[in-house]
């Protein structure tokens, strides 16, 4: 081994950059070790403890220290050096800013009239709103498998500091003509929608849409949703008292409609009180046994606002046969759909089972075709869990779809389908196939209500000309779909031709 | 109402959604949180309390201003009795300490005169009898490496007007062959006599003879503008606080009687020593961060510290309660020939300043210091810009020049950093792991992961049920 040392007066590099050079210096072939160092105290010290001689110097001198094998080319490490040395003026690199990892930080970013959108996985879904309610934002959660307890706690922390929590699992919201979720484009007006139900929501504006082609002035300014369980008794209301507020202080509103899936009696009997307190006319369409369908609330503020209803859109009833059988099999991806469905055919044919039953006693439990009339949600969260909503993954409706055709005692089948923001590109191109292979052996009449507008991304004529290609009837009132469906059932000889 | 801009956390289609319809969408990039976590964090999240107690515990923090009020022996002021040993991070026993830690106690019973050479010590602090370890943060101190105070040891004392709470913290040695590196040989010990002798009561009779305390807090807002992120890097602080001190310090010549020679020897001592205003930097932060504390239902961190072995943490709704794990081993550059193997894990009550937002926080104010792991100055831009993620607010007197004066990202949220797995970045000198050696490097290290977590379950114990 051999020392080598050398003093270079007048170079200078900060200590960082001379400890870097040292280490490339070290990997260097031939070097043992290796040191290049300005001489101070500190550093002789160090170089002392290496082993090294360093002669008389300055502090300003720079220590090139190095330690090399015997075989090793002294002038080829010093060029080493020498190149560790070069000032290297790398390009800056990438100076873009990262994306915000949580939703505070994203709104810190936005400014102060930013409106956050949640969507993660339920269980981390209360922790991103709440950092929307803190910097006093309201927010929308799309999430569901929230647990009631904390949808409590996130809309009294947002009464206190008068925000707006639209959901847990509230699907559909239009806010000053934005679509949020799964929202359908409509024309803009002067009606208020606040909705404990997305798909009623949904319901709602195709309705008031398609009747604003030839009504002047009907159009919606904002829908707010609120999530499903706003009107139950644990939650009380809390975010449909406050939206109700929004849309009354908004000098652009002339009614407000107020659609929920069945709420809490006492709940609702509050919020009736609640509405007659406000400046703005309010029409409840809160589903339930005895009360309105969703089409028939849409009339009503069709007639508030001085327009007659006109004639609910139908396409293909030419398909539809008699029925195939006693039993009705309905399969929905909207949950206030589904229950509205039920309710009606209630009433005609008695209790239906259903994985979101009207009492106890009609829940299915995990099997979904019994031998009895069933309509499943195939929105519901414990279906959910772990995958897409149906609207973006339809696989386990068309099983089902399947298997209820299949069943000789299956008489008419009852499918909704849900366009707009956020849905699937082209919702028809997966469910028309289902109907036609459910249709192939067996004529059984499916009866759609296809709930979308003709400005929605996905075209609402071309869709329903899937739909009707493939053999089903197809309704834009879903009331008008099930009251259809259960005259077929009543009527099990009679022929198709309306 | 209306929707200039919607931010979206989730399902891009969503996001897609919504830029489809000409609005400005800004995107989360969310991830899942710390596994096991999500349960805690949506009790912690929905605590009532929470949001006005993050809101007083960062407003206690930035309303501190700490000003150099005294330099006195640690026996004075903290009330240290022979035999009694103050150390860095979390309470912890000789069984299970660190070379450096062991190396600085041995060296700091030997100035006490309790052993003759350091080494006799190991024997006394194996018996136990006699001697006593504490943490430095259990009587309102901080020390940086080792963190070893001894009674003799003179300590600055740092004081918040407003309330007359008081932090203290000992004068710094230099680099190198030091005694908070765990080294001990016999010109450290010479340099802590001179230190006790000379350095302690010149500085203490230039602090006494100033009109006006110096402002710490003041000179941390200067340097973060001058290339000083306070931890790895205090030169622009040590001259500003040169700067204060020294005409009083040649004033004592003849107001304290003090010898040229000694002047002159202090005054060479701290400008040779970039260093030195890091001692006055900690418990700076130390003030700060202790008016955060005891807040009921505050996530924010109010100390982290290390003592070789263990890495802890405090936080605010937890009062005194550590959450330790094992200290990490800091990624760096090292002196002469020293290399990875012959750093100890992270040690040191330093990251009291990253607590507070400077240091490996401020990392884009002292783009150099990146360099220490090869890094650019993008990622030291980015490494700020990242520790904002896990901070509860901005410090309107530190603020960054290159990044629009933004202020530092200060209040490390417990949350956060479970949330968004982004880990503290701390800024740090290596000591070699064997007893006596000293300083072998210094680097960037993070936090053990998983102390987090705990302190978020404890936190989610104390929540009142609804």
């Amino acid at each position: 081994m051999k020392d080598h040392v050398e003093l270079r007066s007048g170079a200078y590099a900060d200590s960082v950059t001379l400890l870097q050079v040292s280490r490339a210096v070290q990997a260097a072939p031939g070097v043992v070790a290796a040191q290049v160092a300005m001489a101070t105290g500190l550093n002789l010290e160090v170089l002392e403890g290496m082993g090294f001689a360093v002669p008389a110097s300055s502090p300003n001198d720079m220590v090139v220290a190095l330690r090399l094998d015997d075989d090793a080319d002294v002038a080829s490490v010093l060029a080493a050096v020498d190149a560790a040395l070069a000032p290297t003026r790398q390009p800056a690199g990438d100076t873009t800013v990262a994306a915000p990892r949580t939703t505070a930080s994203a709104l810190r970013r936005t400014g102060v009239d930013a409106l956050a959108l949640v969507s993660v996985p339920g269980a981390s879904a209360t922790v991103e709103a709440m950092d929307a309610l803190e910097a006093g934002h309201d927010v929308m959660v799309f999430s569901d498998n929230v647990p009631v307890a904390e949808e409590v706690a996130l809309k009294q922390y947002a009464a206190s500091v008068g925000a707006l929590v639209m959901g847990p699992d509230c699907g559909t919201a239009v806010v000053d003509g934005v679509g949020l979720g799964f929202a359908n484009a409509v024309r803009p007006g002067r009606i208020g929608i606040v909705a404990a139900s997305g798909t009623g929501c949904q319901q709602l504006l195709a309705l008031l849409h398609h009747a604003g082609a030839s009504a002047d002035g009907v159009g919606v300014r904002h829908a707010l949703g609120v999530g499903g369980r706003d009107l139950s008794a644990a939650v009380g209301g809390l975010a449909t008292r406050e939206a109700l507020r929004r849309l009354d202080a908004d000098p652009d509103v002339d009614l407000v409609v107020v659609v929920s899936k069945p709420p809490a009696e006492e709940v609702a009997e509050a919020l009736a009180r609640d509405a007659q307190a406000l400046g703005t006319p309010v029409e409840l369409g809160l589903l339930g046994r005895g009360q309105r369908d969703l089409t028939a609330v849409a009339e009503a503020v069709l007639q508030r606002l001085g327009h007659e209803a006109p004639e609910w859109p139908v396409h293909g009833a030419d398909n539809t046969g008699p029925a195939t059988g006693p039993l009705l099999r309905g399969l929905f991806v909207g949950g206030t759909l589904c229950d509205e469905s039920m309710l009606m055919a209630t009433e005609a044919l008695g209790p239906i089972r259903s994985n979101i039953p009207l009492s106890d006693d009609l829940a299915l439990d995990g099997e979904l075709l019994v031998d009895d009339h069933t309509m499943v949600d195939f929105g519901d969260d414990a279906l959910t869990q772990g995958r897409a909503h149906p609207m973006i993954d339809p696989t386990l409706r068309n099983e089902q779809l399947a298997r209820a055709a299949a069943d000789p005692a299956t008489g008419v089948i009852l499918l909704d389908l849900v366009l707009g923001h956020g849905a699937e590109p082209d919702p028809a191109a997966l469910l028309a196939p289902a109907i036609a292979e459910a249709r192939r052996d067996r004529p059984v009449p499916v009866v759609v209500s296809l709930v979308g507008t003709d400005l929605d991304p996905q075209g609402l004529g071309a869709q329903r000309d899937a739909l009707v290609a493939a053999g089903a009837e197809v309704h834009l009132s879903n009331a008008a779909a099930t009251r259809r469906a259960l005259d077929l059932l009543s009527r099990p000889e009679e022929g198709a031709a309306r | 109402m209306s929707t200039p801009t919607v931010v979206t956390c989730g399902a891009d289609m969503f996001a897609d959604a919504v830029a489809g319809q000409a609005v400005d969408v800004e995107r989360v990039d969310w991830r899942p949180p710390m596994p096991g976590t999500e349960a805690d964090l949506a009790t912690v999240a929905t605590d009532a309390r929470r949001p006005e107690a993050n809101r007083r515990a960062v407003e206690a923090m930035l309303g501190v201003t700490a000003h150099l009020v005294d330099v006195a022996p640690a026996s004075e002021v903290l009330g240290l009795e022979k035999g009694q040993f103050l150390h860095a991070g979390p309470p912890i026993t000789w069984d299970r300490a660190s070379g450096p830690l062991r190396g600085a106690l041995m060296g700091g019973a030997a100035l006490e005169g309790l052993v003759d050479d350091p080494e006799d010590a190991v024997a006394l602090f194996e018996s136990g009898s006699s001697v006593t370890l504490e943490p430095c943060h259990h009587r309102s101190a901080v020390g940086p490496m080792a963190g070893v105070v001894t009674p003799s040891m003179w300590m600055w004392v740092l004081e918040d007007r407003a309330t007359g709470r008081r932090t203290y913290c000992s004068l710094n040695e230099g680099l190198g062959k030091v005694l908070r590196y765990g080294a001990y040989s016999p010109e450290v010990l010479t340099r802590l006599r001179w230190m006790g002798d000379v350095l302690g009561p010149l500085l203490q009779a230039a602090v006494r003879g100033t009109d006006e305390a110096t402002d710490v807090t003041g000179i941390l807002t200067q340097m973060l503008q001058m290339g000083d992120e306070a931890h790895n890097r205090n030169r622009a602080g040590t001259l500003m606080l040169l700067r204060d001190l020294s005409p009083t310090m040649v004033a004592s010549l003849e107001t304290g009687g003090f010898a040229g020679k000694d002047v002159a020897d202090a005054l060479r001592f701290v400008g040779g020593n970039d260093h030195f205003f890091l001692n006055l930097a900690m418990p700076a932060c130390k003030l700060a961060l202790d008016a955060g504390r005891d807040v009921p239902g505050s996530t924010m961190v109010v100390a982290m510290a290390r003592n070789g072995t263990d890495f802890g943490i405090q936080v605010s709704g937890t009062g005194d309660e550590w959450f330790t794990g094992p200290a990490q081993v800091a990624e760096g550059l090292f002196l002469g020939d020293y290399g990875p193997d012959d750093a100890n894990p992270d040690i040191g009550d330093s990251a009291i300043t990253e607590t507070a937002g400077i240091g490996g926080f401020a990392m884009a104010t002292a783009p150099a210091i990146v360099r220490l792991v090869g890094g650019s100055v993008p990622d030291a831009l980015a490494t700020t810009r990242r520790m904002h993620e896990i901070t509860l607010a901005e410090n309107p007197r530190w603020s960054v020049p290159v990044l629009e004066f933004q202020g530092t990202p200060t209040g490390i949220d417990v949350t956060k950093v479970c949330r968004t797995g982004i880990l503290p970045q701390i800024n740090t000198g290596m000591a070699g792991a064997v007893a006596g050696v000293g300083q072998v490097g210094a680097g960037l290290v993070t936090p053990p992961a998983e102390i987090f977590p705990k302190a978020l379950a404890a936190l989610a114990a104390h929540v009142p049920s609804a």
